[in-house]
């Protein structure tokens, strides 16, 4: 493990961190972490905070798991990341019943399922358990916001066209109601934000030939 | 990769929940007053929303002050009767914060609270909790009684888990609004409650509201819940409106 030293933001680094949030994206090009995109995308602040979430607990465990790495046995090292990951978990949830406690009624289960959340747990075995702390800060920020950005990006879409409004401000103007435009209301129910990450998937695979599988 | 013995995974294992213990319930002691905090002002707010009350604690700079100044203000007086009218020697506060053990017990065991609104002096409106259970988890509300003790002022409702789009509306101001105005006695002074119609409410119904399409089966639980709770009370609003 003794290799040279390293710039700390050098490109192979860096790439930890940009990957993510386009080629190797968790949600569009592996699909991982579906469940709660769909479900918290309705509005903008939930998604939001929920991003926010995500990306504390999966820096913070990605770097305690490669801080670790050589203490964890290899034959409860599942055990261990579900531990670490629970843990900020709870942490983050309690945290936000005392400081955001509207947020986090509208998050209800879905802050304590960041623990099921496959892009934690696959980053931890794929990624922390076999690289230095720091790497595994970049690589765990990089996932986390490439799965936040693509949820805030859903968010904006279902709660501009399902309720008119941004982070609960209107932004459709009352003239476009009066002149018979209505909110779609399909925007709000679950199946549309598989429908609006299925169009994100297909502008970015039409914009990226190299992602597309034969 | 190193082979580790038994020994050192027990260990490992027991201080890694050791620390994670500790840490956990250190936290939660911390935030315990905080979070319990949020929980009343919620109630507090709930109860002032039903009778049109709080209704800039969205903009409010620090909301837990200004909710708690509010209620101070206009919710003059709070009680605990009993299913036959009588007093209990109770903090009504405590009671609606515990409403979820209390719909556990029988009618007639349960202790009910009433929150009396009244601005600088004005006409006296009642408010009262209900909970119940809707389609997927506990639903809530809080409905405002008008000086009479048989129209209602307002309402609100909130839900924990109810089917978002459907069942979850019930939270929303054009659900919750058709109740004002309508009665839960009729003519012959008998509790008839207030009825959620699927297909529409008749619009000269006293007793009527409109349920939400797709979300039957929580608004009818939401129906049972108010004839639930609200039947427990009365006995309590005949002896107060024959005064």
């Amino acid at each position: 493990m003794s290799t040279e030293k390293e710039p700390l933001f050098s490109p192979k680094n860096l790439k930890l961190l940009t990957e993510p949030l386009g080629k190797s994206n968790p949600i569009t090009v592996q699909v991982l972490g579906i469940c709660s995109a769909l479900a918290v995308t309705v509005k903008l602040k939930p998604s939001i905070v929920l991003a926010l979430s995500v990306v504390v607990v999966m820096a913070v465990s990605n770097v305690v798991i490669s801080l670790l790495r050589k203490m964890v046995p290899p034959r409860i090292r599942i055990i261990v990341q579900l531990v670490v990951i629970a843990t900020m978990v709870i942490l983050v949830d309690q945290v936000l019943k005392a400081y955001a406690y509207d947020v986090s009624k509208q998050l209800s289960v879905f802050v304590g399922l960041i623990i099921t959340n496959c892009i934690i747990m696959g980053r931890l075995e794929a990624f922390a358990l076999a690289n230095r702390p720091w790497p595994a800060l970049l690589d765990g920020l990089g996932n986390a916001a490439g799965y936040g950005v693509i949820l805030i990006l859903v968010a904006f879409f279902r709660e501009l066209l399902g309720s008119g409004t941004l982070l609960d401000m209107q932004v459709i103007p009352q003239a476009f109601y009066d002149a018979g435009y209505v909110n779609n209301g399909m925007m709000i129910l679950p199946p549309m934000a598989l429908v609006v990450v299925g169009v994100i998937i297909w502008v970015q695979r039409s914009r990226r030939k190299d992602l597309i599988e034969d | 990769m190193r082979s580790f013995s038994n020994t050192y995974i027990f260990v490992f294992s027991l201080i890694m929940v050791t620390i994670v213990a500790v840490l956990l319930s250190f936290v939660s002691t911390q935030l315990k007053p905080l979070q319990d905090m949020n929980v009343q002002i919620e109630k507090k707010q709930d109860v002032l929303r039903s009778v049109g009350k709080a209704e800039n604690a969205g903009k409010a700079s620090d909301k837990n002050t200004y909710i708690n100044e509010e209620f101070g203000k206009y919710i003059t007086e709070s009680y605990v009767i009993d299913f036959n009218g009588n007093r209990v020697e109770t903090d009504a506060f405590e009671v609606m914060l515990g409403l979820n053990a209390e719909i556990r017990k029988a009618q007639e065991e349960r202790n009910y609270p009433v929150f009396i609104y009244s601005e600088n002096g004005g006409p006296r409106k009642y408010v009262v909790p209900v909970r119940g259970k809707g389609l997927w988890g506990p639903i809530w509300g809080y409905i405002a009684l008008e000086a009479d003790l048989n129209t209602i002022a307002g309402a609100v409702f909130d839900h924990k888990g109810e089917t978002p789009g459907l069942g979850s509306d019930i939270n929303t101001d054009w659900f919750s609004e058709p109740f004002a105005g309508k009665t839960i006695f009729n003519e012959a002074g008998e509790f008839v409650s207030v009825e959620v119609v699927k297909g529409g409410a008749d619009p000269s119904s006293m007793h009527q509201v409109d349920a939400i399409s797709g979300g039957t089966i929580t608004s009818k639980a939401l129906e049972e819940m108010i004839i639930d709770c609200l039947a427990g009370y009365v006995a309590h609003f005949k002896e107060l409106a024959n005064n």
